[in-house]
């Protein structure tokens, strides 16, 4: 596989903040990427660094094999959907996506026929005369992939795409945005904290915290097995169990992270525990469990059992459903 | 019964606020009304007729023209330069965050904020020192010097206004930075620059305390009215002088005041 | 950059584009030249003209010859003192103080309705009112008063038809205020400025109200306060940033000018006046230099004295 996007030790510090600290990364071509993390974890600063906006005060970027260093935006075959869609104002949604095109050289004709298509594609024809303004949130979403689209870039950059969208609407552009990137081909470079969103769309996802790369997996992976206790509470609510409980339960020293759905109720054996809360969260049931000093969340069937609050369990696991971590984090 | 306390003023208060607004208008109505009065010697009131006599013997006055011409081309050599000046301090504040950028707006605004006179004073002191003759262009370097205010405070405003990822999904597109400022700044803030421009035309059109200093024996339409007011010698002339002057500034201040309405503050303060 | 991964730009290789790459990689050196055309200027012709007439006062006046004496002295400054330019510059400043509070107390309904009552039509109304007297001619503002306080213009018209003449007169026999008429009297001189500088109040004192929320009003009133109590203990401590903020024009404007004064007034001379004199006519230019430092160094103070009150942190 080529790699469209090559991070080797980049850093981008403003003053003494280090918004991205020596990150390593490859993005394989034709990948649907997500970098996951908290605000200000220096996601979207990598990907201003892709788009050319922001300079790595160290280390090299490449795209598709050259190197992007002193390479203005307007010369990368790269294209951004903001997060704020930024349209322009003063021009129609036509000519908003046949931009590009324009500043190109191609002619008047060929734009029209080019943008008439690209709105086609996302599903807005016949709204090329109006302005921006005159949109809903939802339609600007589209115009701005769109407008991108229609440069038929190499990379596809995407800022908080879903971020403005209400939950429905959210839920569908999901899937359209999948549809669209498996039929076009392109590589996808997707900045989200919704862990939910990163998971469900990426091929892959780069989990970010203070600058750096914290974990780099598939879904499954990520979310299975998290490496460290960030990780493991950004990514999923997984339950984080102290070295010292774990060293107890004789399965090693470290952190470890235990998945909500992997904690049972017993009947014998296993763990004491109380159920201080109780969620209704369809097909189960989530509790808040305090075990000794630590607060654990488990996810039952509800048709199995019954959960009141106050209640004494017992509480056991698989020791393979506990994930040791190297628990780089504090 | 009480009268309903969210959609009604207190009469006082209206009272208060009517009795305002007509000071500040009803002696500008006068002047208009001078303007037709048949007595030539005396600002006698009520007029004792009306004629329009007036007009036509200004329309043949010389020095009124000269004046006027005089006026007219330092307002707009002076906004040129304003508007150059004006927006490309703008752009370099509003952009980039940099040492001394307090600096810099404070600069903009001083010749505004300082009394006319001082900057007057100033600028004849340096003619002098620096050994330049008054001519049209000592006017436009005073002018043009506190108009730059009026341009600067608009194109801030219409800049910040501006999401300033605008400039980066043109560059994204593919457009390099002039053809960013072509098809993307400019036609963003072209109404805050015509505003700001005309603005400053009125302010500079208007100017007497900062010329007085540095016209020399030229003058402007202000200095040839300064000196009717000091010592009148042709009161009716002053007076369609004075009515023309209202009514060539009130246009460009509507007309700014249209092209920023929504949203921007007209820089009513630059002044 | 001919790199075919990168770009695809056809018309990435003329003279502009390439010159723009140029900026691109140099950000400062861009900001450099967008700042320089009006650095250059206000610092050379603006800040070097006023630094020179700075330096100026601190030369001096050759009593014989009237010519300037080029050495460091503090002679010019001690002359501000006599008691003739210290009458002067309080009579100046005195001037300036009751401009501020009279332009306050009519600013007040104006602002305060035009931000609280006033809605949609009547608010664009109520801005262009303002907005109109604030950028109109202001010497065709002070010939409208000429024509007004002249002996046979229509205050006087006004008075005779009410039949008042008696009290006109009567006020112009109070020393100080009064005179021989209006036109001639510091009560003119005060009515002028106030009418000139009025505008330059409202837009401030609105804007500073317009963020005043009913509902503090409300609340105070509900909790038992008479509307005078909720004026002088909410209403009033809320507007104050917008007064002070329109109080700097108004009191700076009328510090520095010598056109209104010279033209309606008694025949004592203001600091702008002053000035104008002394650079002209006298051509003791470190006096008049000296001068100007004055309403540089009120205003100066003027201005800590907002800031120590807190005037600026709700700005």
């Amino acid at each position: 596989m080529t790699t469209a996007v090559r991070f080797d030790g980049v850093s981008r510090h403003f003053g003494s903040v280090k918004a991205v600290d020596a990150v390593d990364l490859a993005i394989g071509e034709g990948e649907f990427f997500a970098m996951l993390g908290p605000s200000g974890s220096g996601k979207t600063t990598c990907l201003r660094l892709i788009a050319g906006f922001e300079q790595p005060t160290a280390g090299e970027i490449e795209i598709f094999g050259s190197p992007a260093g002193g390479v203005p935006p307007y010369r990368r075959n790269v294209n951004t959907v903001f997060q704020d869609y930024a349209l322009f104002p003063h021009l129609s949604v036509m000519d908003n996506v046949a931009y590009g095109l324009m500043i190109k050289g191609v002619g008047k004709a060929e734009r029209r026929r080019a943008a008439e298509a690209t709105l086609e594609m996302v599903r807005l024809t016949g709204y090329g005369s109006r302005k921006p303004s005159q949109l809903s949130g939802g339609q600007r979403q589209r115009v701005a992939l769109a407008r991108a689209l229609i440069n038929k870039p190499k990379v596809l950059l995407l800022d908080e795409p879903l971020g403005a969208l209400d939950l429905k609407l959210r839920e569908d552009m999901q899937e359209e945005l999948k549809v669209l990137q498996r039929s076009l081909g392109i590589t996808f470079v997707f900045v989200t904290h919704d862990q939910g969103e990163a998971l469900s769309m990426a091929d892959r996802v780069a989990v970010f915290d203070q600058g750096k790369i914290r974990q780099i997996g598939t879904p499954q992976e990520i979310y299975q097995q998290p490496t460290s206790a960030f990780v493991a509470n950004f990514v999923g609510s997984s339950n984080v169990l102290p070295a010292d409980l774990v060293a107890q339960l004789g399965s090693g020293h470290a952190q470890a992270s235990l998945r909500p759905e992997a904690i049972r109720l017993v009947s014998a054996g296993g763990h004491p525990a109380e159920i201080i809360a109780t969620s209704f969260v369809g097909a189960a049931t989530k509790l808040a469990l305090q075990m000794g000093d630590i607060r654990l969340h488990a996810l039952i069937d509800h048709r199995t059992h019954d959960c009141e609050v106050g209640q004494q369990v017992l509480i056991d696991w698989n020791p393979e459903d506990l994930h040791l971590m190297d628990g780089g984090d504090e | 019964m009480r009268s309903d306390k969210r959609s009604g003023a207190p009469t006082g208060l209206k009272i208060a606020a009517a009795a305002g607004l007509a000071f500040m208008h009803l002696p500008i109505l006068l002047i208009l009304v001078y303007a037709f009065t048949t007595e030539d010697k005396t600002y006698q009131w009520p007029p004792p007729g009306l004629t329009l006599k007036w007009f036509a013997v200004t329309w043949n006055r010389p020095d009124v023209w000269e004046a006027l011409q005089l006026s007219v081309r330092v307002a707009s050599i002076s906004t040129a330069i304003a508007l150059v000046l004006g927006t490309l301090c703008a752009a370099a504040v509003v952009r980039t965050k940099f040492f001394g950028r307090e600096a810099i707006s404070l600069i903009v605004i001083l010749p505004i904020a300082l009394p006319g006179i001082i900057t007057g004073i100033s600028l004849r002191s340096a003619f002098n020192i620096a050994d330049i003759p008054f001519s049209f262009w000592t006017i436009v370097l005073g002018h043009a010097t506190f108009c730059v205010v009026v341009v600067y405070n608009n194109a801030v405003a219409r800049f910040r206004r501006t999401s300033g990822s605008l400039i980066e999904a043109s560059m994204d597109l593919g457009a390099n930075g002039f053809q960013t400022f072509r098809y993307v700044v400019l036609p963003n803030i072209a109404t805050a620059l015509l505003a700001g421009g005309m603005l400053a035309f009125a302010l500079s059109f208007d100017e007497v305390i900062v010329t007085t200093f540095t016209a020399g024996q030229q003058a402007t339409l202000p200095i040839w009215m300064l000196e009717e007011l000091v010592r009148p010698r042709q009161r009716p002339v002053t007076n369609v002088v004075a009515m023309v002057v209202i009514l060539v500034t009130f246009l460009p201040i509507l007309a700014a005041y249209y092209l920023t309405r929504d949203g921007d503050q007209v820089a009513g303060h630059g002044r | 950059m001919s790199n075919v991964a990168i770009t695809s730009q056809p018309r990435g290789d003329g003279i502009l584009a390439r010159l723009s790459d140029a900026l691109w990689r140099r950000p400062t050196l861009f900001l450099v030249l967008l700042l320089a055309p009006p650095a250059l200027w206000l610092g050379i012709i603006y800040l070097g003209s006023l630094f020179a007439l700075l330096a100026q006062s601190f030369f001096s006046i050759d009593e014989f010859s009237g010519l300037i004496n080029y050495e460091f002295t503090l002679k010019t400054y001690r002359e501000l003192f006599i008691p003739a330019n210290l009458d002067i510059i309080i009579r100046t400043t005195l001037m300036a103080t009751c401009v501020t509070l009279g332009a306050a107390v009519l600013a007040f309904p104006i602002a305060y309705y035009a931000a609280r009552y006033a809605r949609g039509k009547w608010k664009a109304l109520f801005y262009l009112g303002v907005m109109l007297p604030l950028w109109s001619s202001y010497l065709v503002k002070v010939y409208a008063w000429k024509l007004i306080l002249a002996k046979e213009g229509i205050l006087n018209w006004i008075f005779e038809v009410l039949h008042l003449t008696w009290a006109l007169e009567a006020y112009l026999a109070i020393p100080l205020i009064g005179g021989n008429s209006l036109s001639v009297s510091y009560s003119g001189t005060f009515l002028v400025f106030l009418y000139v500088w009025l505008p330059f109040m409202v837009l401030p004192m609105q804007a500073s109200l317009e963020r005043v929320s009913a509902s503090y009003l409300e609340a105070s009133a509900d909790l038992g306060a008479k509307p005078l109590q909720t004026f002088r203990l909410v209403l009033l401590p809320l507007a104050l940033p917008g007064i002070i903020a329109g109080s700097i024009f108004t009191f700076s404007l009328t510090l520095g000018d010598y056109i209104i004064p010279q033209i309606v007034g008694s025949s004592r001379l203001f600091i702008g006046q002053a000035v104008y004199t002394h650079q002209g006519t006298a051509g003791n230019i470190p006096l008049a230099a000296a001068f100007t430092v004055v309403p540089v160094v009120i205003m100066g103070f003027y201005l800590w004295m907002a800031k120590r009150q807190g005037a600026f942190d709700a700005l």
